[in-house]
């Protein structure tokens, strides 16, 4: 789906320059959930903004479905294909009403009226916001208004979403509805999800984590595979999810307990054992 | 305090106006303006108060929310009345200090203040019965066949939708920033026009800068988006002419023709 091959990036101005991605290799898969974690200024923003064609590579190539995000004539179809949806939820509302904000991107595509509606109402329904169609978005929550904006992309039909640190500005009741929404997409209708966060307790639901720090990826695999490597996650100061810290701890005290528990159920499951 | 402020005004109903193709209602508008210029007596103003009595009527905005649109211009209208009934020179009637009233300058006051009130209540009649949306899908509909002559009409719809949807973020966010700004004794409401001006600054700078920082996110999820201009962009909602519009039409026909009989045989 989306083929990231010996990827750079440097941001240049004429006073200074500065790395932010260097020899990136990643191939995410049709379907896959991926997350992406590091720290402010790893360039994990960078990364997605490189997968959208906001950003063109300084060196290698990224293909989205086959395409080159550097083909000039390609752009538009890239970013239908991998649509983009951004961390702050009020700036990337356009419309004065909910439903004219979801057809926007539709109306870009040219797509004739009835298409749009379709489009419109399904998309609106996907994220659980059809009662708010005619509300204006300034009076919604900020995880109604970040669903809202999951439904204006929706709406040009995506085959992958890259999400960039889209819970980072909402409350937890607000980032649940969004995570909610984001797998329900990812498991029901099969979208691929690049999930950019700093928050470890949505990264486990991810099939893929890739840890990014200064440029490079420094861990990627699954959930339990990252979570294992406690010591260098502490290094970079990025947070485990509490219950892996704490297996992590028991196993230092010479407890005999799975290095893999991310979830505190399974950390339930595996102290029952001990007793 | 700020939330106050409702800009375009409008007043959700469903009436007959309501329903009126937003194209429709911005020529009436204008057409009334022009028809306003038109009349040069008192009593031609009868046709007029009977055409915006009916319309307030049928459009079921209350009359105090029409009133409450000419709050705002309250002291232009005392300004000119000011000025035609102390300059206007004629039959002198009162004269006191170095003032006169004439009877034409009191004629002429009254003249122009109901001119100015019907052009506001006619106007406002427009913001008030027609959505925002509507309103800049009307005006870019009007405006397309200038575009042959470079002029902007995609691009200026545009603008006004996002700045009808930024007006609530940008107010809530200066409201944010003047408590903030007051929470560290920054003092808005003491000292004179000048003094109160310059306590301004520290928040129109913040405010400023983040209305920039949003404007360029706004730009680059509009791209994300696949945004590039008017061309080939279709619409969710396509304005229609509708019967409604044609019984519109013949009302306001029967007002154009009162207007200028009034005016020749009168």
């Amino acid at each position: 789906m989306i083929d990231i091959k010996k990827v750079g990036y440097t941001y240049e101005t004429t006073e200074y320059k500065s790395k932010a991605l260097d020899m990136i290799d990643l191939n995410i898969k049709k379907g896959e959930f991926v997350a992406v974690i590091g720290h402010n200024g790893s360039g994990k923003s960078t990364l997605a903004k490189l997968i959208n064609g906001i950003l063109l590579p300084t060196h290698g190539t990224i293909l989205v479905a086959g395409l080159d995000t550097k083909d000039s004539e390609l752009i538009w179809e890239i970013r239908k294909t991998a649509g983009m949806v951004f961390q702050n939820p009020d700036n990337q509302i356009v419309a004065t009403v909910v439903e004219e904000d979801v057809a926007f991107g539709p109306e870009n595509l040219g797509l004739p009226q009835e298409t749009i509606r379709e489009r419109v109402d399904e998309s609106l329904k996907q994220v659980g916001m059809t009662e708010y169609m005619k509300k204006p978005p300034h009076l919604l929550s900020g995880g109604q208004k970040q669903r809202v904006a999951i439904a204006g992309i929706l709406a040009m039909k995506p085959e992958c979403i890259v999400l960039d640190e889209p819970t980072a500005m909402l409350d937890p009741v607000g980032r649940n509805e969004v995570m909610e929404t984001i797998e329900r997409l990812n498991k029901e209708e099969g979208i691929t999800i690049v999930h950019i966060t700093h928050f470890m307790e949505e990264v486990i639901r991810a099939d893929r984590v890739i840890v990014i720090e200064e440029g490079r990826i420094i861990i990627q695999g699954t959930p339990k595979e990252v979570f294992k490597e406690v010591d260098k996650l502490q290094d970079m100061g990025l947070d485990v999810p509490q219950v892996t810290l704490m297996a992590h701890c028991l196993r230092k005290e010479g407890i005999n307990i799975s290095d893999d528990i991310l979830t505190v159920k399974e950390m339930v499951e595996e102290l029952c054992q001990l007793l | 305090m700020l939330r106050d402020i409702t800009i375009g005004q409008y007043y959700p109903a469903d009436s007959f106006v309501h329903q009126l193709d937003a194209r429709f209602k911005i020529i009436v508008s204008f057409l009334f303006i022009i028809s306003l210029f038109m009349i040069n007596d008192f009593y031609q103003y009868i046709p007029v108060i009977i055409f915006v009595m009916l319309i307030v009527k049928i459009s079921r905005v209350p009359f105090k929310y029409i009133l409450k649109g000419l709050k705002p211009i309250m002291l232009i209208l005392i300004f000119a009345f000011g000025i035609n009934i102390f300059l206007t020179k004629g039959e002198v009637i009162l004269s006191f200090w170095i003032f006169d009233i004439t009877k034409e300058g009191l004629y002429q006051a009254f003249f122009m203040m109901m001119r100015l009130i019907f052009l506001i209540t006619g106007t406002s009649l427009l913001t008030l019965t027609t959505s925002p949306i509507m309103l800049t899908d009307g005006l870019e509909n009007l405006l397309n066949p200038f575009k042959k002559i470079g002029l902007p009409a995609h691009e200026l719809a545009m603008m006004m939708t996002i700045a009808l949807r930024f007006i609530p973020t940008l107010l809530k966010e200066t409201d944010k920033i003047m408590k903030a700004q007051m929470a560290r004794g920054a003092d808005f409401e003491s000292g004179n026009i000048i003094k109160r001006a310059k306590s301004l600054i520290p928040l129109l700078v913040p405010l400023f800068i983040s209305a920039f920082r949003r404007a360029d996110e706004l730009a680059m999820a509009m791209e994300a988006r696949c945004y590039r201009g008017g061309e080939n962009r279709t619409r969710l909602k396509i304005l229609s002419y509708t019967r409604k519009d044609l019984i519109g039409l013949i009302f306001v026909g029967f007002y154009i023709t009162s207007i200028i009989g009034v005016r020749i045989y009168l």
